[in-house]
């Protein structure tokens, strides 16, 4: 990792130039962001049922089968729900609050934590149509976000 | 219908509730040993007439493996015959008076006391730098901290912005509920923002924390202890207080996404909970429903059927749930605005209204009470339905 430890903030984090904290990446979660890096977005599916499912756990609460691909997705789909941050919970985001988190609902089922880029926080609505974009945090982390389709 | 056999089988005969908010220089242990200490002399009770002991550490117990044996120790008890750790976040304490309940029942221990304390609250600095009461409760941390989501908050926060969208849930209806309560706040002097008046206005004005949740949306966080010894209903009869019989009691753990169901565990609980007491919830008399937030309160509104799936809010706005109004809903202050105890916020203020102890806060009929308790993201719940009379 390229990252440097923060001045304040909790000692595990590494953070990107700029001071936002890296993604802490579990063995489960790797290929996630393995397929960032290479511009797709991908989810888990199950081996034993099929079903798709985000974030990655190493077991499947329909059929409890431990094997899991992961598939690639169409990278559309709407915002499910968002919250905008206010209050500064790491010192990376002391610049950029406020800000919307989003639950985006992808087209295929599953539904993910990311942001909407180039859209004001008050001008995000549930229900508002998405898709992905690739940021390039460092050379080894790439980051899946969304963007407001068709705008 | 045959009478439950647990209705009105045993009482919370003792309450104790240690000096509550920013309360610096005990630890968590500390203020576990006072409460239970208060909880026996409310109830006229030796240390020595307690066999139970079952503990909701908070998270300033972090590194105490067996948090209830270490609590015996603390108090010298010897000879216990029933003795954990329970852990269903803010649903504890209705759950661990459930357990109690059903142990003096089954005559396996006699008096039990339930206890829940908390440390996380630090001395301010000297330099005046500002330490975040809510840091302990941040702890979302994985690969989510790249996209800046942290924390309980903001968790439940997605659960309110959908039910916002789905059913028309709106700021006011959430500043509803935080204004009644801090109505009922000045009136409770034990209650951390007892001097501070709260108006809808004063509301919509405070500051975000996280959308659309203002300050005033969320509980306090309180250092304190505060217990209840449970005892068999003939027990509690020859007591100090007056007891509090449990004459229903539920556990509900939905499970799958609260995003999905926008619903807490109450809706499994109600029905149970009040068959098993004989009640109805016309026979309610005051309401105390586990509020980590204004939301979660609309939430169980609906659940426990006050109101339809989705009328939470405009139910909670229109009737009044502050002093003189038409439904006695968290008549201390609640977690919002007197002090978070987690689950046995609730259970104490139910206590004290059925003992008639409310003061200027004093519901006039008081003879049964709904408690709720809730833990995670909607994700643990437990009902309790206590009452002034054992029941026919």
């Amino acid at each position: 990792m390229s990252g440097e430890k923060p001045a304040s903030g909790s000692p595990r984090d590494t953070v990107a130039p700029g001071g936002r904290p890296l993604p802490q990446i579990s063995a489960e979660m790797a290929p996630f962001f393995e397929a960032a890096r290479r511009q797709q977005l991908v989810v888990q599916r199950c081996r034993g049922c099929g079903v798709l499912r985000f974030p990655a756990r190493d077991r499947c609460s329909a059929c409890l089968a431990r094997e899991a691909d992961w598939a690639p997705v169409s990278g559309r789909g709407t915002v499910f729900s968002f919250a905008v941050m206010h209050q500064i919970y790491h010192p990376g985001f002391a610049s950029e609050v406020p800000y919307a988190v989003v639950l985006v609902a992808l087209e295929e089922g599953p539904r993910m934590v990311s942001n909407v880029v180039g859209c004001p926080p008050g001008e995000i609505r549930v229900g508002m149509p998405l898709e992905v974009v690739f940021e390039t945090v460092t050379p080894e982390v790439t980051l899946p976000k969304f963007r407001v389709a068709g705008g | 219908m045959p009478r439950h056999p647990l209705c009105g089988a045993a009482a919370i005969a003792g309450l104790g509730i240690t000096a509550q908010g920013k309360v610096y220089g005990q630890s968590a242990l500390d203020f576990a040993v006072e409460a239970v200490s208060l909880a026996l002399a409310d109830a006229g009770l030796e240390r020595s007439d307690l066999d139970g002991l079952l503990l909701n550490a908070g998270l300033a117990w972090q590194d105490f493996g067996m948090g209830s044996f270490q609590l015996q120790q603390a108090m010298g008890l010897r000879n216990l015959r029933l003795s954990s750790n329970m852990s269903l976040g803010g649903a504890t304490a209705g759950a661990m008076i459930q357990h109690a309940i059903e142990a003096v029942a089954s005559g396996r221990a006699h008096a039990v006391a339930c206890v829940f304390s908390d440390a996380t609250l630090k001395p301010p600095r000297p330099s005046g730098e500002r330490t975040s009461s809510g840091s302990a409760y941040g702890f979302s941390r994985g690969w989510e901290a790249a996209y800046g989501f942290f924390g309980v908050i903001a968790m439940y926060a997605l659960v309110a912005q959908r039910h916002m969208h789905r059913f028309g849930t709106t700021q006011d209806h959430l500043g509803a509920v935080a204004v009644a309560q801090r109505k009922w706040a000045n009136l409770n002097p034990q209650a951390q923002l007892h001097d501070q008046p709260l108006t809808l206005a004063e509301y919509h004005a405070s500051r975000w924390v996280v959308e659309p949740f203002h300050l005033y949306d969320c509980c306090l966080v309180s250092n304190g202890g505060l217990a209840v010894v449970v005892t068999t209903a003939e027990r509690a009869r020859d007591l100090r207080r007056p007891p509090v019989y449990v004459r229903g009691m539920a556990q509900g753990h939905l499970g799958g996404d609260p995003l999905e169901t926008l619903s807490s565990g109450a809706v499994l609980c109600a029905g149970p909970a009040f068959r098993m007491a004989g009640l109805t919830l016309a026979d309610v008399d005051v309401v105390q429903l586990y509020d980590c937030y204004t939301f979660t309160v609309i939430v169980c509104l609906e659940d426990y059927g006050f109101c339809a799936k989705g009328e939470g809010g405009p139910y909670a706005a229109e009737h009044l749930t502050g002093p003189g109004g038409l439904l006695a809903l968290n008549t201390g202050g609640g977690q919002l605005s007197s002090f978070y105890m987690w689950g046995m916020t609730p259970v104490s203020e139910a206590v004290i209204q059925l003992r008639g102890d409310g003061g200027q806060r004093q519901v006039a009929k008081h003879d049964v009470a709904l408690v709720s308790g809730n833990g995670g993201v909607l994700s643990t719940h437990s009902t309790l339905l206590l009452a002034r009379e054992a029941g026919a």
